[in-house]
């Protein structure tokens, strides 16, 4: 006789599975947050399982900050095209453009904070009620407090000290007009969990993941690629180091960490071994102390 | 935590842990994190900094737990916070709730996902009244495996009696819990480490295992019921394409029993009978489903159903009915309303209610029954009965966890107002 259990991996898919399909049944017009990172990937990827064999019935969107990795952009791209999805991109660049956002200035400006002014701008004006984020509680202090289906108000804020209770598998997405729902799938998981399941799945990541060499400099103690987007300060010298990147985002606050892992058995490997998290290569997170937890009040993602 | 060929056949406990202000819960945590290499250098040195800032003694691994601002600031722990860690054997999820403010709120929602309690005890204080509440809660929402962890035991110079007075008093109280099928206790002091990862030299008396070797092992089995087979309509798949043109399934999560193709079914609420056709997954066809499987689901006849419906097996039906007699746990500052009305969620079902009386209410620390004061307010657990809207397909919440349980909407304010463990 078989044993009536399922592995950890196959219990985290079959809940992220379930959130899923509660979100696209409860919202009328959800959007998946899709950022070309690895948990975005992960999400898409459930999502397709999720409603097969149909197609995904809710767009990718994609918060571009104009700051890329170009190889991000290739893979979104091309995965957009594989599967017949449709995607929107919202852009930075038109909310700076428009004057709804300011450009901060000095050397480590970044456009990572006034993503949020150009997400909520978006939710409003294709009026999604419900936005699938790929954000994990083991990745950061004030994620840890998240709800599946995190309540917004009209503002698109979050108030972590007044949270619905989610108990056994009830989900309460009632919301009032304006206020939308910001829905996690892999509350669950961590960094390991993400990296295994990319590894049974079979799932192709952008070549950043990877170990490849890259001019790069050293700033705070992050290892920031050294693109265009950077405005080099005196006495900083690019130097081309062996490096990976944990964590995808805004190529101006992305870490990367020295690495030789080139294969996904080699990532697993190290990110066992880590003695850090993935947000410690995140300048964005290092702010200050509670700098997430303030951006995500803004309603961040 | 090392790589290891069998990660991808781990199995994953949730355990939730409890106890009043200063039990050393939040050192408990942290222990289990620090000492099974969950927590990373990078937060422990911003714990450090900012144990430096406030001019703590000792880095408070409190910290570790308390992210929000008004948490750090207070010194308080404001909300449900998940934890995870993961040994080789197992990976683990913490539901770890705070002692105080919404204390049975807080408890209660921690609890609905575990499969294990953790119950802390001062071995100087023994057991108090938080413990049988503790205790109580873990058995209202059938928790089969509790723990029962004597901490500070170095306060009470590792003493075999000490610990041998707690657990009879505790074993004397536990008694009277049908739902707790087994009972551990461990004598350990969270600040020391002992008998928490490793087991301790400071109590050769003590037999059993460390706390983390019976996380490990302790069997989780039998929570779910395979018995009764449930499975809530969530979401009808039609993919209106070429290649699937008549493909219309009905996914949703198994909430009991277990389903195979050919099996006969009958959908509720029309009470047509027909067989399945085949157990759907992106990755192939299933030879059988239970809980927790997602999957879509195809039946042989065409028939009209939608979300909220059921499929069941026509031997073991579940209840069906408007009328619910049901435990109660009250989460909103406002009271229950006399004859309140409200959006009940129940599986994949939401209809309105009508609360038409409630019987009595419980007082959790000596478990008596209250029943000259019948208003439900934040925090107070009682028994209520009501009417739905439309009938339900439920079972009691001892036989199915999942189609057992409801919550409570208020129209207005659309907050989760309570929770409800049908009878």
């Amino acid at each position: 006789m078989l044993s009536y259990t399922l592995n950890h991996l196959d219990q985290l898919e079959s809940e992220a599975i379930f959130v899923l399909r509660e979100a696209a049944a409860q919202f009328e017009k959800p959007v998946l947050l899709f950022s070309g990172g690895k948990d975005s990937i992960v999400m898409t990827h459930l999502a397709k399982k999720a409603f097969w064999p149909a197609k995904l019935p809710f767009p990718l969107m994609h918060v571009d900050t104009g700051h890329n990795f170009p190889e991000t952009i290739v893979y979104r791209d091309s995965l957009v095209s594989q599967m017949g999805a449709k995607l929107v991109v919202a852009s930075v660049q038109e909310s700076i453009d428009s004057g709804k956002a300011v450009e901060e200035k000095g050397p480590n400006a970044s456009r990572n904070a006034l993503q949020t002014i150009t997400l909520l701008d978006a939710i409003e004006k294709h009026g999604f009620d419900a936005c699938f984020g790929g954000a994990r509680r083991d990745e950061e202090k004030a994620r840890a407090k998240e709800r599946f289906f995190s309540h917004r108000d009209e503002f698109g804020q979050w108030d972590p000290k007044n949270q619905r209770p989610e108990l056994w598998n009830l989900f309460n997405g009632r919301k009032l007009p304006g206020e939308h729902f910001r829905v996690f799938p892999l509350s669950n998981w961590t960094e390991m969990d993400v990296w295994q399941y990319i590894k049974k799945e079979e799932l192709d990541l952008p070549s950043l993941y990877f170990s490849h060499r890259r001019p790069v400099i050293r700033r705070a103690g992050v290892i920031l690629a050294a693109t265009e987007f950077i405005t080099l300060q005196s006495g900083e010298n690019p130097e081309e180091l062996q490096i990976r990147f944990r964590t995808i985002g805004d190529a101006t606050c992305t870490g990367a960490v020295e690495s030789a892992a080139a294969s996904l058995d080699e990532i697993i490997q190290e990110v066992a071994a880590s003695r850090s998290t993935e947000r410690g290569t995140r300048a964005d997170d290092k702010r200050s102390e509670t700098a997430m937890e303030d951006r995500k009040r803004q309603g961040y993602f | 935590m090392t790589p290891d060929a069998n990660y991808l056949d781990m199995d994953l406990l949730r355990f939730t842990t409890a106890g009043s202000v200063d039990d050393g819960k939040s050192t408990l945590i942290g222990r289990l994190l620090y000492d099974s290499k969950a927590i990373f250098e990078d937060q422990l040195e911003a714990v450090r900094r900012v144990s430096e800032t406030r001019g703590d003694h000792e880095v408070d691994l409190a910290l570790l737990t308390d992210g929000l601002k008004a948490e750090r600031e207070q010194g308080i722990t404001i909300d449900v916070a998940y934890r995870y860690f993961a040994t080789p054997k197992r990976k683990f999820i913490i539901a770890d709730t705070p002692g105080h403010i919404q204390y049975t709120r807080n408890m209660v929602t921690g609890a609905s996902t575990a499969n294990l309690a953790i119950i802390l005890v001062d071995a100087r204080h023994g057991v108090i009244e938080q413990t049988c509440r503790h205790a109580f809660i873990a058995n209202l929402l059938r928790i089969q495996q509790v723990v029962l962890c004597v901490n500070k035991m170095d306060l009470v110079d590792y003493r075999q009696e000490s610990f041998e007075e707690i657990v009879k008093s505790f074993s004397d109280f536990a008694s009277r819990f049908d739902s707790i099928v087994n009972i551990e206790f461990i004598p350990i002091s969270a600040l020391n480490g002992d008998n928490v990862v490793h087991k301790s030299n400071n109590m050769p008396w003590y037999q059993g295992p460390s706390l983390l070797y019976h996380l490990e092992h302790v069997f989780i089995g039998s929570d779910a019921n395979h018995v009764d087979a449930r499975f809530p309509v969530q979401y009808v798949i039609r993919p209106q394409t070429q290649e699937f043109h008549d493909f219309r399934g009905y996914a949703g999560r198994v909430a009991g029993g277990v389903f195979k193709p050919g099996d006969e079914v009958k959908v509720l609420p029309s009470g047509f009978s027909t067989k399945v056709k085949e157990i759907v997954t992106a990755d192939g066809a299933l030879e059988e489903a239970f809980h927790p499987h997602s999957v879509t689901v195809t039946l042989e006849d065409d028939l009209d159903i939608s979300r909220g419906d059921m499929i069941v097996k026509p031997n073991n039906p579940p209840e069906v009915g408007q009328d619910i007699e049901a435990m109660v746990c009250w989460f909103s500052e406002k009271p229950l309303a006399a004859r309140g009305k409200y959006v009940l969620r129940h599986t994949s079902k939401e209809v309105k209610a009508l609360v038409r009386e409630v019987r009595y209410k419980v007082n959790i620390n000596t478990l008596h029954k209250i029943e000259d004061d019948l208003e439900l307010r934040l925090n107070d657990i009682g028994r209520i009965s009501l009417r739905a809207s439309s009938p339900l397909f439920y079972d009691s919440y001892k036989r199915n966890r999942l189609t057992g349980s409801f919550i409570l909407i208020d129209e207005f304010t659309n907050e989760t107002v309570a929770t409800g463990m049908i009878v």
